[in-house]
């Protein structure tokens, strides 16, 4: 602790450069936390799902549906205690500049299946009674400052036109895996307009024992091998780990970018205290005749680029943990429950240690090592 | 026994392809409680010798004994923490670091020992105050005066009451004012408290202060005079 005036006094010489080299380190680590959370929130995601909840979609793709009345063929099938379904709407409100989710649902199954969606009782009737009702998550309010009983227009992409709701409810998650920017309405009211076309995007069933999934299944999809329609079925987790299977590259890329980040703010930080450490040549070499050791001073130059690289890593991770949780951000509900992870923090740490290493060894050698008869022409 | 003894030090270096002889065979004596000057042209191995003293630099062949220890045979491990106990070094210049006041300056020696803080501020206060600066305690280098640096650098030298002050060249860039301020001060430090001093100068008027005067020609010690103050 004694040597820590001069420790400070070393790193207060250059503020600019200790301001913006920490800044670097800071923006360096931000970003890390910030790749690494869209990688880990998209990895949560794709655990999510309930054990006892089977998803059966169309076996060519999520894109094409299935008919609606496959629901009592499902319901018939031993092991399967309840079943819902719904569509992905694909609208946009606005000028469009804040996309969310929109799915038509089958209202009193729906809301059933998914208790992790919570919705007051009186709102959950008031959504069930009207044909025209959506449900939002507690995000929206927020977003476009909506109200209850709001009616608000949303245009079609998929299924064109202008489609009107009813804001009749507002749910909120138990489970940080949903988000909570969605907006349910009733799959009959997209029935209704569309001349009734009798489809479902994809089903969901609630099974007896998760111990029979992939029994439950197989009798699905063997009795629906030679409709028109072949079904899929798997978990809920495995439906929704296919969907996060479509980022894996993006995962990739970003763990590529947030290491090439660390490497560039490597190098800066190694440039920045080798200057420093050019500079101090002489300084060395008074501080080696007054009786500092070799040890010493390897020591003291480690500590002053710890200093730079922890402080700037504090900044940065909790930066992040701070701004994401502060903001609630979720990138426009494409990853819900974005939270900077203790896992990540460690990771971030991790890095953090290795650049104080890998930036300081070489001026801090270079220090130790300095002959201080040559080091001593400096001062003279 | 003499506090400093060099007996037939050979120094030599290797500048590229040619070899530089410094010292061939030189031997002297510095006693305790002496104030030596070390006079000679440039290039005459004034400096080299100081270092050879200060454990800064090693001998080709030859011993250099600095207080009963044979610092010739040192490791550099075991150097350091020797310097710090027994010798004190002022150059010619930029002695202090510039990011430490005066006190953090003079305060460096003794952060290698085990003293507490109030004992470190306490000889700290001591040392500025035999140099005439106990009002500049909270200044910087560069709101110091020339001779001001110098006197910082000799409290710093002194604070950890070394067995041997060496100070290559001290007045070389001052003035002739500060320059008899430092001189004086020097004579003080030997003649009040006793402190052995070797100083390396061109100056005639600083080696006028010393107790001894040794001239050194090409490596070679040429004349020795004792003179009575």
């Amino acid at each position: 602790m004694k040597f820590l005036p001069l420790v400070l006094a070393n790193l207060g010489r250059h503020k600019r450069r200790t301001a913006l080299t920490t800044l670097s380190v800071a923006a360096a680590l931000f970003l890390f936390a910030s790749l690494q959370t869209v990688v880990t929130t998209i990895a949560a995601a794709a655990q999510f799902g309930n054990v006892r909840r089977i998803v059966s979609m169309n076996a060519t793709g999520i894109v094409f549906p299935l008919p609606l009345a496959y629901a009592n063929r499902l319901r018939a099938v031993p092991g399967v205690e309840a079943v819902s379904w719904a569509n992905w709407f694909g609208g946009r409100y606005g000028d469009n500049k804040r996309f969310f989710g929109q799915f038509a649902v089958d209202p009193a199954s729906y809301l059933e299946m998914y208790p992790e969606m919570a919705v007051p009782e009186d709102q959950k009737q008031a959504f069930l009674r009207e044909k025209s009702a959506a449900i939002i998550g507690r995000r929206l309010l927020d977003v476009f400052g909506w109200k209850l009983g709001q009616d608000i227009t949303i245009q079609g992409t998929i299924f064109p036109g202008d489609w009107t709701f009813t804001i009749r409810g507002v749910y909120t998650p138990t489970d940080p895996a949903i988000n909570d920017d969605m907006m349910i309405f009733r799959h009959d009211y997209l029935e209704e307009r569309l001349g009734r076309p009798g489809i479902a995007g994809w089903y969901v069933a609630r099974i007896d024992h998760p111990d029979n999934a992939a029994r439950i299944g197989k009798v699905i999809d063997d009795g629906f091998r030679n409709s028109r329609a072949p079904t899929k079925t798997g978990t809920e987790q495995a439906f929704n780990a296919s969907f996060a299977t479509m980022w894996g590259n993006v995962s990739l890329l970003m763990g590529t970018i947030g290491l090439a980040v660390v490497f560039a703010i490597l190098l800066v930080t190694a440039n920045a205290m080798m200057m420093s450490a050019r500079e101090r040549i002489g300084e060395v070499a008074v501080l080696k005749t007054i009786g500092f050791t070799d040890r010493l001073l390897f020591t003291l130059v480690m500590t002053e680029t710890a200093l730079i690289t922890f402080t700037g890593a504090a900044i940065g991770l909790v930066g992040a943990k701070l701004l994401y949780k502060g903001t609630n951000f979720n990138a426009a509900g494409f990853l819900p429950g974005f939270d900077v992870t203790p896992r990540t923090f460690v990771v971030g740490a991790a890095i953090a240690v290795l650049l104080a290493l890998a930036s300081g060894l070489m001026p801090a050698l270079r220090a130790a090592r300095l002959p201080i008869v040559s080091a001593l022409r400096h001062v003279e | 026994m003499s506090l400093v003894e060099f007996r037939d030090v050979h120094k030599s270096f290797q500048r590229d392809s040619q070899r530089i002889e410094v010292f061939t065979n030189l031997t002297l004596d510095v006693e305790r409680g002496s104030f030596t000057a070390l006079m000679g042209p440039s290039g005459s191995g004034k400096s080299t010798l100081l270092n050879l003293l200060a454990g800064l630099d090693r001998p080709t062949s030859g011993s250099v004994r600095v207080a009963d220890a044979e610092v010739s045979a040192m490791s550099p491990g075991a150097l350091a923490p020797w310097r710090a106990r027994h010798i004190g070094f002022v150059f010619q210049q930029l002695n202090l670091l510039p990011v430490l006041t005066a006190f953090q300056n003079v305060e460096l020696p003794l952060l290698l020992t085990n003293l507490s803080r109030k004992e470190r501020d306490e000889r700290v206060r001591v040392a500025l105050g035999v140099v005439g600066l106990d009002d500049r305690l909270e200044h910087y280098p560069r709101q110091l005066s020339g001779g001001q640096e110098q006197r910082t650098a000799i409290a710093r030298a002194i604070v950890a009451d070394p067995t041997l002050i060496l100070l290559d060249e001290p007045t070389g860039q001052l003035d002739a004012k500060s320059s008899q301020e430092v001189l004086g001060l020097l004579q003080r430090l030997n003649t009040e408290f006793g402190k052995t001093i070797v100083i390396v100068t061109h100056d005639a008027h600083a080696a006028e202060r010393a107790g001894v005067v040794l001239h050194l020609e090409k490596g070679t010690l040429v004349e020795a005079q004792a003179r009575a103050r």
